[in-house]
């Protein structure tokens, strides 16, 4: 369970970028890869009770679920795995390179004056 | 008065911070000529007991400190100070995974000069620890023959985050039926194309391999004794 940190972090920083502009905050959007290592169920969770008593009590916590996208140099394409078996469908070589489903990131937040 | 919500972009990674301070860490391990290797696995794989059997191999050639991540006892500090002479428990308290400022803090008052190897004992768990950043160079995930077969693809952010497994206590295989070719099959398909090695710590069957394998991570290492 260290979704509770992870919204701790993304409350965080959005603070530092709200004391720059002052408003209410109304929405948090994040990017969560399936090999992010976070649980988005849990982070829900989590942020409402990291939110309580900060300046984002109250906000929305909107999440893009991100897939895993898989580039195989051998038959130089892409495919969408899934993270229990990530080896090309077609060659079954095993070095793939992962171009997404590791992202945590903080896209965007939405304010009010 | 109230205005029109405003969408400001942000695009930052939730864990810059932590990001941040393990590229400094990192930059710091190389520059001081240490090789900074850390270990995950669920509770109870094995981890201590391996880190004591490969300190008691390699400590004789290199100058190893050890850091051991723990909810709360500090009886891992305690064995491993057995076959090392630096080592620091980091009690996390309710966390449940290091981070890269506890790594930090955890070795103020070390010369790492005078260190080879850092070995990195993480809080026993396979979700969380997959999200950080240790600064380290290799991270090994360990799997025990106990556990079944298929801790790889219930677990595959973990193993998909580590640069070799180790399946410990192999002494221990035939009693579980422990179906070895289905362990490196399910490893295979959650992070393909990774080392895999079989250990036992207590027979000391394999430790030769990974302590090869740890040495030659570390090219800088020969000539510093």
């Amino acid at each position: 369970m260290h979704e509770l940190s992870i919204a701790l972090s993304m409350i965080e920083q959005i603070e530092q970028e709200t004391a720059k502009r002052g408003g209410k905050v109304e929405a948090v959007y994040v990017r969560v890869g399936v090999l992010s290592g976070v649980d988005t169920q849990a982070l829900r969770f989590a942020y409402d009770l990291a939110c309580e008593g900060s300046g984002l009590a109250g906000s929305r916590l909107e999440i893009e679920d991100i897939p895993l996208l898989v580039y195989c140099p051998q038959c130089s394409s892409t495919h969408e795995p899934r993270p229990q078996n990530i080896a090309c469908p077609r060659c079954i070589t095993p070095e793939q390179e992962i171009l997404h489903g590791r992202e945590l990131e903080v896209r965007a937040f939405e304010i009010v004056q | 008065m109230s205005s029109q919500p405003r969408i400001i972009e942000v695009r930052a990674r939730v864990l810059k911070e932590n990001d941040f301070l393990a590229r400094a860490l990192r930059d710091r391990f190389q520059q001081a000529g240490v090789t900074a290797i850390s270990f995950v696995s669920s509770p109870g794989a094995g981890k201590t007991t391996f880190l004591e059997k490969l300190m008691s191999m390699m400590s004789a050639q290199h100058r190893i400190a050890a850091l051991v991540g723990d909810l709360a006892t500090e009886n891992d500090a305690m064995r491993l100070s057995r076959s090392c002479s630096q080592v620091r428990q980091i009690t996390t308290g309710t966390v449940c995974h290091l981070d890269a400022k506890m790594i930090a803090g955890a070795l103020e008052g070390w010369n790492l000069d005078n260190l080879d190897f850092l070995f990195i004992e993480n809080v026993g768990n396979l979700v969380c620890p997959s999200s950080y950043d240790l600064g380290e160079q290799m991270r090994f995930v360990l799997l025990s023959c106990t556990e079944g077969e298929d801790k790889p693809l219930k677990y595959p952010t973990i193993f998909n985050t580590a640069d070799a497994a180790l399946i410990t206590k192999m002494d221990l295989a035939a009693a579980a039926e422990f179906d070895l070719p289905a362990a490196r099959r399910n490893i295979q398909s959650v992070r393909p194309g990774m080392r895999v090695l079989e250990v036992s710590s207590k027979t000391g069957m394999g430790m030769g391999d990974v302590t090869k394998l740890i040495e030659a991570s570390a090219p800088s290492h020969a000539g510093k004794i």
